[in-house]
């Protein structure tokens, strides 16, 4: 028993401080104070160096300041002081989930600078290694989603398709994740012997994991209503802040470079372009499930239609000679040691071009001053303006809907930050 | 560009088309607004996917004067192409007026072309910097800013074997 005269309390409690002033109410004392919390650097639902200040009014949002961090590569200065073709490493890292994207998009708009065309194999294999990267993606993305929403089998279902995919690629480049495997004009390599029948049976194993984890996470409860009604934004909201990729078709506009504007085959393969009707996290997942079943139809119609031929053009002040003509010609030497001690000389202009990335339009300008190396080179990852509008999506919103709305952006810190 | 030219006209500095057949328009900065505003909102042109902002530093290209470009890239969903704008602006007055009041998404592109180049965007609600910190000193991706130089926060040890190479100002 407390005895009141050796506490003594203050004749009007504080109802901020004091747990007993409101001991006749009958209720718990809460906090009327807005809170302050910082979510990050190391917070497991933030990604790498992301940091979001979060100001609460109870478990309601008021406001968000996501912090990018520091990641820095110096990608643009580092690009613009190396050779063109040494630029391929650096684009490999700006999104590690999808790396031969990054690569072949990048070199796209090289060749375009140059005015090449390359070889019908080469945009054969582009578009297969391309697709598989895709899949590769929306895996992780729709499997750590899954994971922080409290759902550990379908993340190990997920990143058991990637893992096959992980392997077929690196039969296919020589490196699990940053693969480095396109060339100006074309390919590093060819496809290794036997990997067509593997890829397709690794497919068929993927869309057999997908059903597991579709059927786990479509009929789960707590999933669902986390995911459904949270993180809505409007088609209109979606094009002012240059949404692109499953995020936007997710809001209701159908928008894909691969249907608008057919790079390498995409307009001799038969595919369809998924849209959504709510913009909200749930239709955005549906989008990445969707779009991985999509991505086997291409994979398994382009292999089908492969051509034979070259996959790199014959050009040798583009490509590398081959090595007899290195070891054996004067021409071959002069261009091998020309190539790799001054660069591809890109005729001076400017480009602007853009490919359909795991997560949207992946644009490069690159402007070039007829040396070896880019003058400038400007990245426009679809990362950046996605994760720009998430103050935008969670304010006003409660706490617990930034996960899965900051999940399915599928924010990757190596685009975003530059 | 023709019907922002014919719409425009005192707006249109120039015009010119790239190699790979894209066509640019260089556009004075003070009418930046009222073009990206038509473009967006007639409806036959329908400019209204935000794509991005940047700006390139034309210190060692022969034709350097004035030395800043900024160029911003907007996309049409009905005529499924990009259109370019360039606006150019000197080193000692580097103000372009924001597009944040006609396109949320130009916020964070402002931003990071601030932050590299120091380009100040003039109406812009929050210019600040967004991946360097506040206490950095210049804009690294100006040519003129030194290919290894280091401001670090807290100062950085001596480590005895390491070369960091060339291309410091010898700042730090």
């Amino acid at each position: 028993m407390s005895d009141p005269s050796k506490h003594p309390q203050p004749a009007v409690p504080n109802p901020d401080t004091d747990a007993y002033a409101h001991e006749s109410e009958l209720e718990a004392h809460l906090q009327t104070k807005r809170m302050y919390i910082n979510m990050g650097p190391s917070h497991p639902a933030m990604h790498g160096t992301v940091r979001m200040k979060v100001e609460l009014e109870g478990e309601t949002i008021v406001k968000a300041d996501p912090e990018i961090g520091f990641l820095h590569r110096g990608f643009q200065k580092s690009c613009e002081n190396v050779t063109w073709t040494q630029c391929l490493p650096y684009t490999d890292r700006l999104n590690y989930n999808s790396a031969m994207m990054n690569n072949f998009g990048f070199l796209n708009a090289v060749e375009k600078l140059i005015g090449l065309e390359i070889p019908e194999r080469a945009r054969f294999i582009r578009v297969i290694a391309s697709e598989l990267h895709r899949m590769h993606d929306h895996l992780t993305c729709v499997g750590a989603t899954a994971l922080e929403l409290g759902g550990f089998a379908p993340f190990l279902y997920s990143i058991e398709g990637r893992e096959l995919i992980m392997d077929r690629v690196t039969e296919l480049t020589g490196a699990r994740l940053t693969t480095s495997y396109g060339r100006v004009g074309g390919l590093n390599r060819d496809l290794p012997e036997g990997w067509i029948p593997k890829t397709i049976k690794s497919l068929d194993k993927i869309q057999e994991l997908l059903v597991e984890v579709e059927g786990l996470l479509m009929k789960n409860r707590i999933f669902v209503d986390r995911m459904k009604g949270t993180g809505i934004l409007s088609a209109e909201d979606a094009l002012d802040f240059g949404y692109t990729g499953p995020c936007l078709r997710a809001s209701g506009v159908d928008y894909d470079i691969r249907k608008a504007r057919p790079y390498w085959v995409y307009d001799q393969l038969d595919f369809d372009v998924p849209v959504g009707e709510h913009g909200d996290n749930y239709d955005r997942y549906i989008m990445r499930l969707e779009e991985l079943k999509q991505s086997d139809r291409i994979i398994r119609q382009a292999l089908q239609k492969l051509p034979a031929g070259p996959i790199i053009v014959d050009d040798w002040r583009i490509a590398l000679p081959p090595k007899p003509e290195v070891y054996g010609t004067i021409e071959g030497v002069m261009s091998h040691f020309k190539l790799v001690m001054e660069g591809i000389p890109v005729p001076p202009g400017e480009v602007y071009d853009s490919t359909e990335a795991s997560n949207g339009e992946l644009g490069w300008y690159l402007v070039s001053d007829g040396g070896g190396r880019p003058y400038k080179v400007h990245v426009r990852a679809p990362g950046f303006p996605i994760l720009s509008a998430i103050p935008h999506i969670i304010e006003g919103k409660m706490l617990a809907d930034l996960i899965p709305t900051f999940d399915m952006i599928n924010m990757i810190g190596g685009e975003v930050e530059q | 560009m023709d019907r922002v030219s014919a719409h425009l006209p005192e707006a249109v500095a120039e015009r010119y088309v790239d190699r790979a057949g894209g066509a640019w328009s260089v556009i004075h900065a003070q009418h930046l607004p009222k073009v990206v505003a038509y473009l967006k909102n007639d409806p036959e042109l329908n400019f209204k996917l935000f794509v991005s902002i940047d700006a390139v530093d034309r210190l060692h290209l022969a034709e350097n004067d004035p030395r800043f470009e900024v160029v911003y890239f907007l996309y049409s969903l009905t005529r499924h192409e990009h259109v370019r704008l360039k606006v150019r602006v000197t080193e000692s007055n580097p103000e372009v007026p924001s597009l944040v009041p006609l396109f949320k998404g130009a916020n964070w592109w402002e931003r990071l072309t601030y932050d590299f180049y120091g380009i100040k965007f003039v109406g812009h609600p929050d210019l600040r910097r967004i991946l360097l910190y506040d206490e950095f000193q210049g804009h690294p991706l100006r040519k003129d800013y030194a290919l290894r130089d280091r401001q670090p926060l807290i100062p950085e040890r001596p480590i005895k074997d390491i070369f960091r190479g060339p291309g410091t100002s010898g700042l730090s």
